[in-house]
């Protein structure tokens, strides 16, 4: 065997396989340890706790909000950076820099520069027009989170779809002019199908790394006001109810869930990659 | 319904001037060739025709309305690039309907304006395809049934067989000029090859440098070239000059001999020289001559038929006709 198919296969094989032996166990590390095989009762368990669904629906606001926002936005902000500008370079890099941020760092700026309900800078606007400031994590959480999110991997987005931006066809767009449309017609006959692939691509790339948001909840809400997605349920159960067993159980319905969001895009990509 | 004028039109960008103060007048039904080397302004011109560049100055006006500031899809006219410019992701039916669909024109006269233009450039068989699944010729095809179902005023192409092979290139000049002839419509083309100049055009118009040399008829450019460039620029293989003593003879600063009002004879002739490379391309022959006392200019004579002459051989140059040497003066204006 290939040395590298098989580091690859132990870097993924060893920790799937824990996960998978430890979900049919009972370990509770602070209350008497391995305790043996217990079935597919974590399943059921994990399933059936009230913070199950709740969990999911949360998940899938958070991974579509910031998709939705990072897209529009993404393709705005690609366009406005394509027009031949002054200073072009030194903007582009600007925009991308978040991208750098850790999100811990960017989380917690959010939360204690613009969104805190009494020193933040909103609150501070809010106060300026003679508005109550809005107290962000915890009137509407889940919308402060796809905001930080999004900030985040805005950059992302702008970057994939400017450089597609960039390898459309000038002669196109003078042809399309000519031939009667305007610059509404052109961007959704021309442009948009233009980007569907890279649109595509950021779809994909960004629901495997949005699935996994968990840094931006931690130091923000700490799973409260209803933040809690699937990855901070399984943290919550392993480190803050010391249930490995639990969490691993979490752990297989994770993987089967991004695998089923995976296979859904991945067939949407490759019909799109296909023309 | 497609006269075009141009008058004083001039572009410049930023502070490099592009094309000086030029009018032209382009009647209605002409095909009108610009043509000229790389970089002489004739794409631009076309573009500010069109309305996609903006003139720096002059007015353009379409059957005698001012088309100076009106914007590209309100001139009327139609317009085939170099590199197609065919919507990717559109079938071939969608890219042919999309000027009309623009327009909001009714879906019955739409399709049948398609059906009509497919029959037309044989694409029948092709209108559920995708650009990207057809051959060059076809694409050019596509771009070309794209402009005449608008039924504009007049056709502009540029370039429009740069991208494809000798052999359809040949097949698609003589399906445009049988388009031309069918439609009635004028047509500005714009290309480097003076080939397709002289073959496709009713007029001629010679550029350099964004300066018109010379507007005629392809024949008038050929027997009557205005000036030096002219007479370099138009005719394959190129016109043969002489200065000095050979002009002065001629009471001109330099002359002019096409290689076809040359002859060549191996014992006797006004100039001597040596073969350098002979062409033969069956019908003819190209004799590129190195003349005697200045070996590193070249003489090209054309002889008809087949001329057996190997490289290093001694021949004899005259020219065919009195009559068929052109005189130009000190500045390149023909005398």
């Amino acid at each position: 065997m290939a040395p590298a198919v098989f580091l690859l296969l132990v870097w993924m094989l060893v920790p799937l396989s824990m996960t998978v032996w430890f979900s049919l166990r009972s370990y509770l590390p602070l209350r008497g340890g391995d305790q043996g095989f217990v079935g597919l009762e974590n399943f059921v368990r994990f399933v059936s706790s009230s913070a199950f669904w709740p969990s999911i629906v949360t998940t899938l606001m958070i991974v579509g909000g910031a998709l939705l926002i990072s897209i529009v936005f993404g393709i705005l902000l690609a366009i406005l950076l394509d027009q031949p500008m002054w200073g072009q370079g030194v903007v582009r890099i600007l925009v991308i820099a978040p991208f750098f941020v850790m999100p811990t760092v960017s989380a917690l700026v959010w939360k204690n520069m613009f969104m805190d309900p009494v020193n933040g800078l909103f609150a501070h606007l809010w106060r300026f027009f003679g508005a109550d400031p809005v107290v962000w994590l915890s009137e509407m959480p889940i919308f402060a989170l796809v905001v930080i999110v999004s900030w985040q991997w805005l950059p992302f987005a702008t970057l994939i779809l400017l450089t597609a931006i960039q390898s459309l066809d000038g002669e196109q767009m003078e042809a399309a002019e000519m031939d009667g449309a305007g610059p509404l017609s052109r961007f959704f006959y021309l442009t948009l199908p233009h980007l569907s692939r890279a649109i595509t691509i950021v779809i994909l790339i960004q629901t495997i790394f949005l699935l996994a948001v968990f840094a931006e909840i931690f130091v923000t809400t700490g799973g409260a006001f209803g933040t809690r997605t699937l990855t901070y349920l399984i943290y919550q159960r392993v480190l803050e109810s010391q249930n490995v067993g639990l969490g691993s159980a979490g752990g297989v319905y994770a993987i089967i869930l991004a695998n089923i969001i995976a296979l859904f895009l991945m067939r949407i990509v490759g019909k799109n990659l296909d023309r | 319904m497609g006269r075009i004028t141009l008058d004083k039109v001039e572009k410049s960008f930023g502070d490099v001037s592009v094309i000086p103060p030029l009018d032209l007048t382009i009647n209605d039904g002409e095909f009108v060739v610009f043509v000229g080397p790389s970089g002489c302004g004739k794409s631009t011109l076309l573009r500010l025709i069109a309305g996609l560049e903006d003139v720096s100055g002059g007015v353009i006006s379409i059957d005698g309305n001012d088309a100076t500031r009106v914007p590209p899809a309100k001139r009327g006219l139609a317009m085939v690039f170099q590199s197609y410019a065919l919507y990717p992701h559109m079938s071939v039916r969608k890219n042919i309907a999309f000027p009309m669909r623009m327009a909001g024109m009714d879906k019955a006269e739409q399709d049948r304006r398609i059906e009509g233009a497919a029959a037309a450039l044989n694409l029948t068989d092709y209108l559920d395809r995708r650009p990207g699944q057809l051959s060059g010729g076809q694409r050019q095809r596509v771009a070309i049934g794209r402009a005449i179902v608008r039924e504009p005023a007049a056709f502009l192409f540029d370039e429009p067989l740069s991208n494809l092979d000798a052999a359809l290139r040949h097949g698609m000049r003589l399906e445009i000029s049988e388009l031309h002839e069918r439609l009635k419509t004028t047509m500005i083309y714009v290309t480097h090859d003076q080939v397709e100049a002289m073959t496709m055009a009713d007029k001629i118009v010679v550029l350099q440098a964004g300066v018109i040399e010379q507007v005629g008829s392809p024949l008038e450019l050929y027997h009557s070239p205005q000036n030096l460039f002219v007479a370099g620029f138009i005719g394959s293989p190129k016109m043969n000059f002489f200065s000095g003593a050979d002009a002065a003879e001629h009471d001109a600063h330099t002359i002019g001999i096409r290689p076809e009002h040359l002859t060549v004879s191996t014992t006797e002739g006004r100039w001597k020289g040596t073969v350098g490379v002979a062409e033969h391309l069956g019908s003819d022959t190209f004799i590129h001559v190195h003349p005697e006392g200045d070996p590193a200019a070249t003489l090209t004579v054309r002889v008809g038929g087949e001329f057996v002459a190997s490289h290093g051989d001694t021949v004899h140059i005259s020219p065919l006709h009195a009559d068929r040497i052109h005189r130009f003066d000190a500045e390149g204006l023909r005398i």
